[in-house]
């Protein structure tokens, strides 16, 4: 039966890792490349790599970074961030991501995803949301843009729906309500938006304990969970989190 | 020297990745696209993500059907992976077309009910026969990494090496002889994906 992935997020600014600085001795945990080992070894299923790098001029630098990252980690990964274009999904994929993730630039532009979709096939086309209650949706919930702090007019059920029409393979639904809390994932928006869904949702946003993790893969149905700080601190490991999730009697992965 | 690795390139999708694991293992390799460079190989890789018919247009329009079927028949050992597993069959449900037929039977289309998503995406067990040789130092019931909407059936059991759960049982490796398919991918499958390509790479030398 398949498993249920926990995938871990490091955010990058020109090619340097911004979380993670008590990380673990003797190595350069400002490397991305680095940091990815260190969790590949640590039995993640999955990373995401969001380039947060302001300036465009450098953004060739993430490219590099996703290079390096495939020649040395044999799991998916996923880059997202400064995804605005086709051409910048194709450079990604050629440089041996797995998966692109594209946000704001979807809304502003949903072509891309179909576009993308089609000339990459939709497994490696993932729509990110950040969506905040709002009981003035339909659904209940908005859509936001650039890390929210943009409101858009987008109910956020309805977006998924259409993301996933146009060719999305896959949601990472991101509650602005949760994020940074660390005190569990939005239950409701998550279950909402997975049942509505033909194709796989990740949590993300409010991840602070292993029980977290529970909820959101049993009642909240998600099919991954995306974790950050809980790991990045070594408060928690990947490992321990799993056998926590096995223990609950979900089917993780063991590596 | 022995252990010459061909990598067939027909277009269908990214290799990058086939390409960045094998070098990891520090196999001796290269990609073509080319019938004739096949000769010069070893064993020979045939990967792929995307769509069948497509892929069976390639092949057939580069030659690199004949190539292939020419290379499997002199005994030298194959390894197709994800959608050179199902277009080893005879024929793939996806836009109905005639594949390779190395191995008797098609690919099917997941049958999207129950509440399953399509495409089968993420890590599932593989539980394999422990005798065959791709899967030897690999504990049984290991996880690897899916990405497809169709599944391999070959029409006889004793072809199929391995199998996993998605709502059906379905065969995730195939064998006849010296010609092996993985559903999976192995060179996204951590450390035992790399050991299975590892094992095929032993068994070309």
């Amino acid at each position: 039966m398949l498993e249920k992935r926990i995938i871990v997020c490091l955010d990058v600014r020109e090619g340097r890792t911004t979380k993670g600085i008590r990380f673990r001795e003797n190595v350069d945990v400002g490397d991305p490349v680095e940091m990815a080992a260190l969790y590949y070894e640590g039995g993640v299923d999955e990373l995401v790599f969001y380039d947060i790098t302001a300036s465009h001029e450098k953004r060739g630098i993430m490219i590099d970074v996703v290079r390096r990252v495939a020649g040395r980690i044999f799991i998916p990964f996923c880059v997202g961030g400064g995804i605005g274009s086709v051409e910048d999904m194709r450079e990604a994929l050629l440089a041996g991501a797995e998966k692109v993730s594209v946000n704001s630039q979807a809304v502003r532009n949903p072509a891309i995803i179909e576009e993308g979709a089609s000339r990459f096939g939709r497994q490696c086309v993932v729509l990110g949301m950040d969506a905040k209650e709002d009981p003035a949706m339909p659904c209940g919930y908005r859509v936001f843009l650039n890390g929210g702090r943009v409101a858009t007019g987008l109910d956020a059920l309805e977006w998924a729906r259409k993301a996933v029409a146009l060719g999305a393979g896959e949601i990472v639904v991101n509650s602005m309500d949760a994020d940074g809390t660390r005190e569990g994932y939005e239950i409701r928006l998550t279950r909402m938006i997975s049942e509505a869904v033909g194709v796989p949702v990740v949590a993300s946003g409010g991840a602070g304990r292993p029980e977290h993790l529970v909820t959101v893969l049993t009642e909240g149905r998600a099919d991954a969970a995306l974790i950050a700080s809980m790991v990045h601190y070594g408060e928690y490991t990947v490992r321990g989190i799993k056998d926590h999730l096995r223990a609950a009697g979900i089917p993780v992965r063991t590596a | 020297m022995k252990g010459r690795i061909a990598v067939v390139d027909y277009g269908a999708g990214n290799l990058r990745s086939v390409e960045n694991a094998l070098r990891f293992l520090k196999a001796d390799f290269f990609v073509t696209a080319r019938p004739r460079d096949l000769q010069d190989a070893d064993g020979l890789v045939f990967p792929g993500v995307g769509e069948a018919r497509a892929a069976m247009e390639t092949l057939h329009d580069t030659g690199l059907d004949e190539g292939i079927l020419g290379f499997i028949a002199t005994g030298r050992q194959t390894l197709g992976i994800c959608i050179g597993c199902q277009i080893a069959l005879q024929r793939s449900e996806e836009r109905d077309v005639a594949c390779l037929g190395i191995v008797e039977g098609s690919a099917r289309l997941f049958p999207g009910t129950s509440g399953l998503k399509v495409p089968h995406m993420g890590w599932n067990q593989v539980h394999f026969r422990p005798e065959d040789p791709l899967f030897q130092g690999i504990p049984q019931d290991a996880s690897f990494y899916f990405v497809h909407s169709y599944y391999p059936a070959p029409a006889r059991e004793e072809d199929a090496v391995a199998w996993t759960d998605y709502g059906i049982r379905f065969v995730s490796a195939i064998r006849k002889g010296h010609f092996a398919a993985v559903q999976f991918h192995p060179e996204k499958s951590g450390p035992y994906g790399l050991r299975l390509l590892a094992n095929f790479l032993e068994q070309v030398r």
